[in-house]
């Protein structure tokens, strides 16, 4: 009795004092939020700002739906105990993560943050890091993470070794089953630039993005060599040289711009098909009969065809600048995402190399990863030839297309615009490689080789012994390619199911695509395979 | 600098930087890329050429010129990647010229010593 009167009287004083305690505490997290959210304070958010750069929070808010960040671990506190660093306060230890949408897509994302010890990472920053990534893969949506850091804090030492090998551990695991993306804003070098190489999309912005395993001042000590960052590892050698990034923008805004309309075509895991919209008729006046030159010697912009193909002419090209000889990118047909690879023919006459084709089976075994039906157009002459193309390896470079498209198990459709000869003609999704639907326009030429070297193989006696073997030549050449430059000895082995009119060309695909909503192809059960890497 | 964006590709192919280019015997009509022009180039390796595998710095030259070595023979010391890398001779014979001095940073595949080999 005596205890339950205590307790109700208790209780009333209790409640009395909430109000104002609860009122109180709010105030305080606000006051504690506030101090974490200033970052590293007014002077390094100004230098920050001075080189052109966003903060990290700025970037993120830049990048999601209005009001539909949620940050996590605000209040983490770094694990540095020597050389005075249990002295000093990292607010967030220098990486804001959280979750958000962006087209209402639910996203995972971090970002580095550049004014907090230089965006250094030790343990607790890639615990923050680690954590909203396994959050990501259990709820199965994207990651995105935004690099802007001076690498590893010194004064941590091992730790932040393991901070990065845990980082990198977890962008292999959900590899293939939650889309992942990068952003390079600011310096990412050492080790850093390992996490970004085993993600499916890096973006870089000019002037902002560095990328490197040894800088400029470590290559001076070495060799004696002056360079500076930006020709040694800025955005534009690795959008153009290297091929580490996939989009290049020349501001943060239009890099976020990119990223969001890459969201909107790719699906939130690889259980998902992407979101299709609204259908629409390509919104290109071009006429697609009167882009290939009747020449076939001659080059056109393979990309006018796709803008002719997809919805509303709307394509997303991937690592437009590097490996130009081939395309690829993401458009809609019928509503639905599409990936294309098409050779170009306006760069190195569209042949096969070891980036071009590098370039190609990474886009491939992307699309067949998250359910993305490929759609190959092809115009190719055969693999470049050269000393510096087979000692770098084109044979094993090489091998990974076949891998790729092989391995495939959505639906693969290939229209053979032109040429289409020898391994290329093998390597470009043919049907010995799987191809569930396999077009050709009447221009298209499926041959051994070139007419001018099967002419010279196949009649070298005729032209060896003729009194003018230029003429010779020329006549056997011509012969060659009357008899074999068509699509029809194909078709006439059912290589090729139909060749078509090019007018006729979008509306066979919508109708091939329709029928492979439901396909189904499996494969062996293994481990998994081993690639050509 | 740097390859062409999309919008600027049609503008250059008006622009002469079309160039021949022979694939299998075929003359095409294309662009080429930066990357393309700038490769490198290859040329036979003689026998007796001592090339740098590392970037580094030239620490120590153990011979002279006009010096028979035998294959093995220390020639000189090459720090890089924070070891000192002992680089013999890959056959034996005279040795005709020194290319490096000692002090000197070099780069990979550097050239730095011809033996006339025997």
């Amino acid at each position: 009795m005596f205890l339950q009167n205590e307790g109700c009287r208790e209780m009333k004083h209790y409640k009395s004092i909430t109000m104002t305690e609860l009122e109180k505490n709010i105030q305080a997290l606000r006051a504690r939020k506030a101090v974490v959210e200033k970052g590293g304070g007014e002077a390094a958010i100004e230098k920050q700002e001075a080189m052109g750069k966003l903060t990290a929070r700025k970037r993120i808010l830049s990048l999601l739906d209005p009001d539909s960040f949620h940050e996590y671990d605000m209040f983490v506190k770094h694990d540095g105990h020597d050389f005075g660093m249990e002295k000093k306060d990292f607010p967030g230890d220098g990486v804001v993560t959280g979750t958000g949408t962006i087209f209402g897509a639910p996203v995972c994302i971090y970002a580095q943050d550049f004014t907090v010890a230089g965006g250094s990472l030790g343990l607790q920053h890639a615990r923050k890091i680690t954590k909203i990534m396994d959050h990501a893969l259990k709820m199965k949506c994207p990651i995105i993470g935004i690099n802007d850091s001076g690498g590893a804090r010194i004064q941590e030492g091992v730790q932040a070794l393991a901070g990065y090998g845990e980082i990198f551990y977890r962008n292999t695991i959900a590899s293939g089953v939650i889309p992942q993306i990068s952003l390079i804003l600011g310096p990412c070098a050492g080790g850093a630039v390992y996490s970004p190489a085993l993600t499916d999309f890096v973006f870089v912005v000019e002037n902002i993005s560095k990328m490197f395993i040894t800088g400029p001042n470590v290559i001076k000590t070495v060799l004696g060599e002056d360079i500076s960052m930006e020709d040694l590892g800025g955005a534009r050698v690795h959008a153009e040289i290297t091929g580490n990034a996939h989009f290049y923008a020349t501001s943060e805004q239009e890099c976020f711009d990119q990223i969001k309309r890459l969201v909107s075509f790719i699906p939130w895991n690889n259980t998902k098909k992407a979101k299709s919209i609204e259908p629409k008729k390509p919104a290109a006046k071009q006429n697609i009969g009167n882009i290939i030159p009747a020449d076939p010697k001659q080059p056109y912009d393979v990309r006018d065809i796709i803008q002719c193909l997809v919805d509303d002419s709307d394509f997303l090209e991937v690592q437009e600048l590097w490996a130009a000889n081939i395309v690829i990118g993401f458009g809609r047909m019928g509503g639905e995402t599409i990936g294309f690879v098409a050779n170009q023919p306006m760069v190195l006459a569209g042949v096969l190399d070891c980036d071009s084709s590098d370039k190609a089976a990474r886009f491939i075994r992307f699309c067949d990863s998250f359910n993305i039906p490929i759609i190959t157009l092809e115009d190719m002459p055969g693999y470049l030839p050269g000393v510096d193309q087979e000692h770098a390896g084109v044979i094993r470079h090489g091998a990974k297309v076949l891998y790729a498209y092989s391995e495939a198990t959505v639906p693969k459709i290939t229209v053979i615009l032109r040429k289409a000869y020898g391994g290329g003609y093998i390597a470009m999704n043919s049907r010995h490689l799987g191809a569930d639907f396999t077009f050709a326009w009447p221009t298209a030429e499926i041959a051994v080789m070139g007419p001018e070297g099967a002419a010279n193989i196949i009649f070298r006696k005729e032209i060896m012994e003729a009194d003018d073997q230029d003429v010779m030549r020329q006549q056997k050449v011509k012969e060659y390619i009357e008899k074999f430059a068509n699509p029809y000895v194909a078709a006439s082995k059912g290589f090729i199911d139909s060749v078509i009119e090019p007018k006729e060309t979008r509306s066979l695909l919508l109708h091939a695509l329709e029928l492979s909503v439901l396909k189904e192809e499996y494969r062996p059960a293994k481990k998994h395979g081993l690639p050509p890497f | 600098m740097g390859f062409p964006h999309f919008n600027e590709l049609k503008k250059l192919s008006m622009e002469n930087q079309i160039v021949d280019f022979v694939v299998t015997a075929r003359k095409y009509k294309t662009l080429l890329t930066n990357k393309y022009k700038n490769r490198p180039l290859w040329h036979k390796h003689e026998l007796g050429e001592v090339n740098s595998t590392l970037p580094g710095t030239v620490i120590r030259i153990m011979v002279k010129e006009g010096k028979d070595v035998k294959e093995g023979e220390l020639l000189l010391i090459l720090e890089a990647m924070k070891m000192m890398n002992r680089i013999a001779a890959p056959v034996s014979g005279t040795i005709k010229e020194i290319l490096v001095k000692e002090g000197d940073k070099i780069r990979k595949a550097h050239l730095m010593i011809k033996i006339d080999p025997k």
